[in-house]
């Protein structure tokens, strides 16, 4: 299942090359102090999120093609699975949070 | 002689499918941590404003201390692939070489971690001070904690390497680390952007 | 040096406590000297300890299960006798003493019974199913259960130094804090669960990648028998749920060891997260311990109906259903700790569909039940009695369901009643017949009958008249956990509750019977076919009990009921043409000195024993890394041998042993079938 010959060196560098620019993107908007209010946290997000998405492409060598199908199902569950306890828990708690202040 | 010869070729063809097992099972593990570190996160977004009577995340968080170990651990993401591509090739000892680099990069990583906590301490804002900081030190310790066993496993692996040369379990051990590896990195990207770049705003 | 242990952790305090450390170091000793007696150590050792074969480890498990559930029952006897003396008095057990109990009741029940009993079911069986030779993993399997046995041992020593927690099974803070709980037995329930997770997450994968990748040709994911489908939904629950296990009991020992505020009332802890991440892992646990059983059921309902399973398919989508809704209905647990009615008519909604794929499942069992032959085996039994109990306790879940109908009923014994009701028939009658169905793949010879109804009926009546009362109980106000009361129309009530739980005693006893008059008998209940119920599935291929290879050549699948169809196309209890050499796993001390080190360690950290802690944690760094490095874990056995075993089964089986598949044989040209050899 593992194909080290089809792994150059081009493909960590294009990964590492995007993830420097989705690293700076979040860091130069905070610093700098270019964006103010929700939208610093939208970008920070998406940015965090897509980097996310080229780790797994570029450095994992997530592919829908290739990849066993067992291991894309368990990567697809937990992220559903992520998704529905953090947000279930922040969703629980602020309510609570915003009850009882 | 012809009797263990064919044992011997059994004996490979399931080795090949216990690694594979191994390597799923591996991803498996991988995808349970990730449930871990998700609800560390969800304790540390509730309680990340309770910082009682002791100092926020504003006053501690430095992000150029943050960006450096960013790129210790992004570097070190590449120096792993790199020895990868040289296992590829058969090249054990340029395998050895990125390792031991590899090694370097996230030392260093623990080290700055390592002197942050410290220096948190030091100023009046350990773990017991508030809620806040009891759950930044377990979530960001977890993952610190997590660095240092992939360092052990890069040592063991660089041993490994050097005794046993390239075979089949190697290579499937040095896959999986791979893994692990990378996996770290991932969790420092949710660090940065849910930790340190909110905390300082 | 010793930490926090002193003499003073002894039980010389209470002749309650003293009887309860004689017991278990009495039972302790008498089992070492048994032993020794039998000359049985080096046996002990080298055959079973240090096995990795999967159906000895099955059968650790659920040796580990019954000695824990007589424990566990010794508790509710106490619990029960007490609430029934207790009106306008103290009855005998003190408040301390009494919570202790309850909150150990709890904390065996769930994790040192059900779970092992589960655990070694699906050891012992689901390898067999898919056709596989042993687990992905056997090590990995061995260690699971010395870790699962560590926490079971931490909770059996805790009545012997120091004590157990009075916090109930959940432990909520802030009462599980350090300021209110200043004792040693939060931290003895903090890692008896941490161990014994840690061992539930491993299995939870083992199995996942044995049923993934171990299947044997021809065996795709819809030919799965039902109690492998539901063995692959729990496993992954298990995977993905019990890290939150893990990070709860982990963040309520840094509150009380290490001063962090999680928790904690003050300092900004939020004491209310804790439940939130509690039953993250709490709801699917409930699932977990559930779906086997309905795996077991659907087997049991199958072979004793003599009919095909009615509506696979619609049994594997509910499962599959059940299992993913499983993590969206946590909330319920805690209803009333005052989130807004949306977020409660959220998660009321999400629990009241969960009764939808549930009712599915009973249709479908009773529709392979419709103009079957049924044949009143006590595994028959226990799923009728399931079915018809469990209803019952269904409907009073979709009632709790509803968040105002919650407010009047939480904590109280209605809940009690409530989830005794799933649990007992949904879960144990589940593992009884299960135990009932399988033991003679196991041992090769079967369990008594007639002792087996009768521990049904005792078990059966018992549940009713104890927990039924209960219910009642709930709705005149009695609220869960009481050490004493002052109503004396509750009374009558406890009364017939404490018959009941005397009732349920006789049921395990007449277990204990069962057990002992089919060992004493054994010669003439023996299988010597390995299919002594003409079952339908894999498992009743191999001989019983199963040669350590379980398979000398894979099977190949065509069908659900693959055994069944081979049975009928005369394809079963052939000998093989050739046989191959066969690739075994080789037995390693690793697996228990994984899990005493794991148990060191837990009462180091109960104790406060640093250096202690920190070998162990050393030690087993150190071992799992040796472990990790070595290639040489598996051994050959040759082809020759393997034929030995084989033909010397074959032999045993006269025709006269063979069922008669003749009037199971597809008749018209529509059923496809060509029948050749004999029918």
């Amino acid at each position: 299942m593992t194909h080290f010959e089809d792994r150059s060196l081009a493909t960590y560098l294009t990964g590492f090359a995007l993830a420097i620019v989705l690293t700076a993107i979040p860091f130069a908007l905070v610093w700098g102090g270019l964006l103010t209010g929700p939208a610093v946290y939208a970008v920070i997000a998406v940015a965090a999120v897509v980097q996310v998405l080229v780790h797994l492409v570029f450095f994992l060598h997530i592919d829908l093609r290739s990849t066993p199908v067992e291991n894309l199902f368990f990567l697809a569950f937990a992220a559903v699975l992520l998704f529905i306890m953090v947000g279930g828990s922040l969703w629980i708690m602020f309510d609570l949070h915003h009850r009882m202040m | 002689m012809a009797d263990t010869s064919v044992s011997l070729s059994i004996l490979e063809e399931e080795e090949k499918k216990s690694l594979e097992a191994r390597e799923f099972g591996f991803w498996v593990y991988l995808m349970s941590d990730a449930v871990i570190f998700a609800l560390l996160f969800a304790t540390y977004v509730v309680l990340s404003g309770n910082s009682a009577a002791g100092p926020t995340s504003r006053e501690l968080f430095d992000l150029g201390h943050t960006a450096g170990e960013t790129a210790l651990l992004l570097l070190s993401s590449l120096t792993f692939g790199v020895a990868t591509i040289a296992m590829g090739q058969g090249h054990a000892g340029r395998v050895v070489q990125w390792l031991i680099l590899t090694l370097l990069l996230g030392l260093g990583f623990i080290a700055m971690e390592v002197w942050e906590f410290s220096s948190m301490t030091r100023q009046g804002a350990g773990p017991g001070t508030s809620g806040f900081l009891s759950a930044f030190f377990t979530l960001i310790g977890t993952h610190g904690l997590h660095v240092t066993l992939g360092a052990v496993g890069i040592c063991v692996m660089i041993g490994q390497v050097l005794v046993k040369g390239l075979t089949l379990p190697v290579r499937s051990r040095m896959m999986r680390l791979g893994l692990f590896w990378h996996f770290l990195d991932i969790v420092w990207i949710g660090i940065f952007s849910v930790v340190y770049l909110p905390g300082v705003m | 040096m010793l930490g926090r242990l002193t003499l003073d952790a002894l039980p010389f305090y209470s002749w309650v406590a003293m009887g309860g450390a004689g017991v278990t170091v009495g039972g302790g000793l008498l089992v070492f000297c048994l032993i020794t007696y039998l000359r049985a150590w080096k046996v002990l050792w080298t055959d079973w300890l240090t096995s990795v074969d999967h159906k000895k480890i099955g059968i650790m498990y659920v040796v580990l299960a019954l000695v824990m559930l007589v424990r566990g029952f010794v508790d509710a006897l106490m619990m029960r006798a007490q609430q029934a003396f207790a009106l306008n008095s103290e009855g005998y057990l003190p408040p301390e003493h009494f919570e202790q109990i309850f909150s150990s009741h709890g904390t065996i029940m769930i994790f040192f019974v059900a779970m092992p009993f589960l655990t070694g079911l699906i050891n012992i069986i689901v390898p067999q199913q898919i056709g596989a030779r042993d687990v992905a993993f056997p090590f990995l399997n061995s260690a699971s259960l010395w870790m699962t046995a560590a926490g079971a041992g931490l909770v059996l020593i805790s009545l012997v130094i120091g004590k157990f927690s009075q916090a109930g099974w959940t432990g909520y803070p802030p009462y599980s804090g350090i300021e209110y709980s200043p004792g040693v037995g939060v931290d003895y329930w903090i890692w008896a669960l941490a161990v014994s997770g840690v061992g539930s997450t491993l299995s939870g994968i083992n199995f996942i990648v044995t049923i993934v990748k171990n299947r044997c040709p021809g065996m795709t994911l819809m030919r799965m028998p039902m109690f492998t489908w539901t063995t692959l939904c729990i496993s992954i629950l298990m995977t993905f749920a019990f890290p939150a296990l893990t990070v709860v009991a982990a963040q309520l020992a840094l509150d009380r060891i290490l001063g962090f505020h999680f928790f904690t009332n003050g300092d900004g802890g939020n004491m209310m997260m804790y439940a939130n991440l509690l039953w993250i892992w709490g709801h699917p646990e409930v699932y977990i311990l559930i779906l086997p059983a309905f795996g077991i059921f659907s087997e049991v309902v199958a072979t004793f109906s003599h009919k095909r399973l009615f509506g696979y398919q619609s049994l594997v989508y509910a499962t599959a259903c059940i299992a993913i809704l499983s993590f969206t209905v946590w909330l319920h647990h805690f209803f009333t700790m005052g989130a807004s009615s949306n977020v409660n008519a959220v998660f009321g909604i999400a629990t009241m569909i969960i009764a939808v794929p549930t009712g599915v499942k009973i249709f479908d069992w009773l529709f392979t039940m419709y103009r079957g032959r049924i044949e009143f085996h006590p595994s028959m039994v226990f799923t009728i009695g399931f079915m018809v109990t469990f209803v019952i306790g269904g409907v009073t879940g979709v009632l709790l369901a509803l968040p105002p109908a919650d407010y009047l009923m939480h904590n109280s014994t209605f809940l009690v009643a409530h989830f005794h009701n799933m649990l007992i028939p949904g879960a144990l009658f589940g593992y009884f017949a299960g135990m009932n169905y399988w033991f003679p793949k196991a041992f090769g010879f079967k369990l008594d009958e007639k002792w087996g109804i009768r521990s049904f009926w005792f078990w059966i009546i018992g549940f009713y008249l104890a927990f039924m009362p209960l219910y009642v109980l709930g709705f005149m106000g009695m609220s869960r956990r009481m050490e004493h009361y002052a109503d004396p129309n509750w009374q009558p009530y406890l009364i017939v509750a404490a018959l009941g739980a005397v009732c349920v005693l006789i049921g395990i006893v007449c277990i204990a019977v069962q057990l002992y008059v089919s060992v004493k008998t054994w010669g003439s209940a023996r299988d010597v076919t390995g299919d002594p119920w003409n079952g339908r599935t894999l498992e009743w291929a191999t001989s019983s009990p199963p040669a350590p290879y379980n398979f000398a050549v894979l099977p190949e699948v065509r069908d659900i009921d693959a055994f069944h169809d081979q049975k009928i196309l005369g394809l079963a209890y052939l000998p093989a043409e050739r046989y191959e050499d066969i690739v075994m796993p080789k037995n390693t001390m690793l697996g228990p000195v994984l899990g005493a080190l794991a148990f060191a360690l837990g009462f180091a950290m109960v104790w406060q024993i640093w250096w202690l802690a920190a070998l162990c944690l050393i030690l087993s760094l150190v071992g799992v890394g040796i472990r990790a490095c070595n290639d040489d874990t598996e051994f050959v056995l040759p082809a020759a041998e393997v034929e030995r075993i084989e033909t010397e089964r074959l032999a045993q089986i006269t025709p006269a042993d063979l069922h008669d598949m003749r009037e199971y044989a597809p008749r018209g040209a529509a059923s496809g079938a060509v029948l050749t050899g004999r029918a």
